[in-house]
């Protein structure tokens, strides 16, 4: 039997087949430059679907107005491309700032209420953003989006190009980046208590640790990741437009992590590829009644179970 | 020299028209091995519930260490050594004890903010919590899912979270209710040993424990402190023999 120490300590840290698949991952863009638009769309509602895992999968916040963010993020870098600066870091800097400052200001609509009222509440959040940005056309362009959106070269040497390839590079690289730092977040004893609110708050509370601020911090940050595939989004696509908080955005996320598996960090990516991929394949096959077969797809999902239905489902075993 | 670590003055707490704690009084001394008893629907439940604040009284006023700690929301009564169990186990279902006593053992050391570290990683930490699993009996199973645990090891867990806070004051409630006869023993055994420098309220039904493990009995009924005293003064007390062997029999079954 393994000790204690390294029992605990062996769910987290990086494996060594992790490293090859990110390495593989990075070198789709250059290998099949024509797909890198996808490869860039699927980094970022990763990063999106591993924001909602912090507060749905590790936390039990149940949310159905996480767009509230990624729209946020989107808007504030795109803004921020047009009127002020066209670099792309500052701008994604810009974008977690201001989704991180978002969250921090909702996060007292969260503390309090059933799951039901939760659910209720952030989509009312990003009802209200998805009618500002509609209403204040003088500034976000209203239903026609915001245009015009000019970006700079990243680092000031690598333009974006038409087949996406730099975009693919720029998001992959943030993913992994706020991928390996969310890691880092559930695995430490913070992310530990957090696991402890999700599963009993009545005894979370009874052994010491505020709920409601861990509720409110793990929010606040996970806004700001949500932010940053927002950014992202605005700043690969050129435009940011109204669907960026429409509830679809929402909703498709806990699809991605209700196929990929919630709490734990694969999750997220795992459901982002398969969701996008499916997407992009049935409505190459059949453009008008994807969502069939992806309705479909979630039924036999949920009733055959996950573990059944996948082929490396021994590799899951043990980790975060 | 006997100092008081944990006092109720004068607890009321009603729900709407009903007074489910009754201006009670009780003083908690330092080292005691001080039972709570009463018949079902005598307000023990909602007595703890006070204490640590699950619940506001509507009257009335508690101290922990000479301190006013009333108003203190409950997190912050267990930072200061308020700590209970819960007659039924509130655990974290997705954890295996080791996880969870690792977790609680670090929230105590001020460790619960840390994100950038691993859990785990603290080794004083980890020593930590394979004492409390050694004391609790709960080696061979800590790396289990607790929800797969058989119910005394899940009671011992319940408690082995509770002492992991470093409690200066530990309420047990009910800390062998629903255990079966075969592993009662163990359990009985670990609550003898807790370390007498903490003080201990246990509210309990089991007779046999109140009186084999109290050096000090308070007997509520309907909400009000009926009586106070050692064990042999209790046992003789003709009040106490009519709630809980007259009348109070059929309390008892209500």
């Amino acid at each position: 039997m393994m000790d204690a120490r390294s029992q605990l300590l062996s769910g987290a840290g990086w494996r060594w087949y992790e490293p090859l698949l990110w390495a593989a991952v990075f070198a789709l863009p250059a290998l099949l430059p024509g797909h890198a638009l996808i490869v860039n769309e699927i980094a970022i509602v990763a990063l999106f679907a591993v924001s909602l895992d912090l507060v749905l999968g590790y936390t039990g916040i149940v949310t159905l107005g996480h767009a509230a963010f990624l729209g946020f993020g989107a808007y504030c870098a795109a803004l921020f491309a047009k009127f002020i600066h066209p670099d792309p870091l500052l701008g994604l800097a810009v974008g977690v700032a201001a989704a991180t400052v978002l969250g921090a200001v909702c996060s007292v609509t969260i503390l309090r209420g059933s799951d039901l009222t939760r659910l209720m509440v952030t989509q009312g959040v990003a009802l209200l953003l998805l009618e500002l940005a509609n209403k204040l056309d003088w500034l976000t362009g209203g239903s026609d989006g915001l245009q015009g959106v000019m970006m700079g070269p990243l680092l000031g040497r690598f333009e974006f190009d038409l087949y996406g390839q730099t975009a693919a590079w720029y998001s992959l690289t943030v993913l992994l980046l706020l991928f390996a730092l969310a890691r880092r977040w559930v695995q430490s004893p913070w992310g530990a208590t957090l696991m402890a609110v999700r599963d009993n708050p009545l005894r979370a509370a009874a052994i010491g640790i505020s709920v409601p601020s861990r509720l409110a911090v793990v929010y606040t940050l996970a806004a700001g990741v949500a932010g940053a595939a927002g950014a992202l989004l605005a700043q690969t696509s050129g435009f940011a437009s109204l669907d960026v908080f429409a509830l679809e955005r929402s909703a498709d996320a806990v699809l991605m992590l209700v196929i990929g598996g919630v709490g734990w960090m694969y999750g997220g990516v795992l459901g982002a590829v398969v969701f996008k991929l499916m997407h992009d394949i049935i409505s190459g096959i059949t453009p008008q009644y994807w969502t069939f077969w992806m309705g479909l797809f979630l039924v036999v999902l949920m009733l055959v179970g996950r573990e059944r239905l996948s082929p490396v489902r021994w590799f899951k075993r043990g980790q975060a | 020299m006997s100092q008081v670590v944990l006092q109720a003055h004068g607890l009321v707490k009603r729900f709407g028209g009903i007074t489910a704690t009754d201006h009670v009084n009780l003083s908690l001394q330092l080292g005691a091995r001080h039972a709570l008893i009463g018949p079902n629907g005598a307000g023990k439940t909602t007595l703890i519930n006070l204490l640590t604040g699950v619940l506001p009284p509507t009257e009335g006023r508690i101290e922990l260490l000479g301190q006013d700690i009333s108003q203190l929301p409950s997190h912050e009564r267990v930072a200061r050594g308020l700590v209970r169990t819960f007659q039924i186990n509130q655990l974290f279902a997705s954890m295996t004890p080791l996880q969870t006593l690792a977790m609680v053992v670090s929230q105590r050391r001020g460790l619960g903010a840390r994100w950038w570290q691993r859990l785990g990683q603290d080794a004083a930490v980890v020593a930590r919590c394979e004492e409390l699993l050694a004391l609790f009996r709960l080696t061979e199973v800590m790396h289990q899912n607790t929800a797969a645990l058989p119910y005394g090891k899940r009671r011992l867990l319940e408690m082995a979270i509770a002492l992991a806070c470093e409690p200066k004051v530990l309420l047990l409630d009910e800390p062998v209710a629903g255990v079966p006869a075969g592993e009662r023993e163990e359990l009985l055994q670990t609550v003898a040993a807790l370390p007498a420098d903490v003080s201990v309220l246990l509210i309990e039904h089991d007779m046999d424990l109140v009186f084999e493990f109290a050096d000090r009995i308070t007997v509520l009924v309907n909400g009000a402190v009926l009586t106070e005293g050692t064990p042999e003064v209790i046992a003789n007390d003709p009040q106490v023999k009519a709630v809980y062997l007259g009348h109070g029999e059929e309390l008892h079954h209500a």
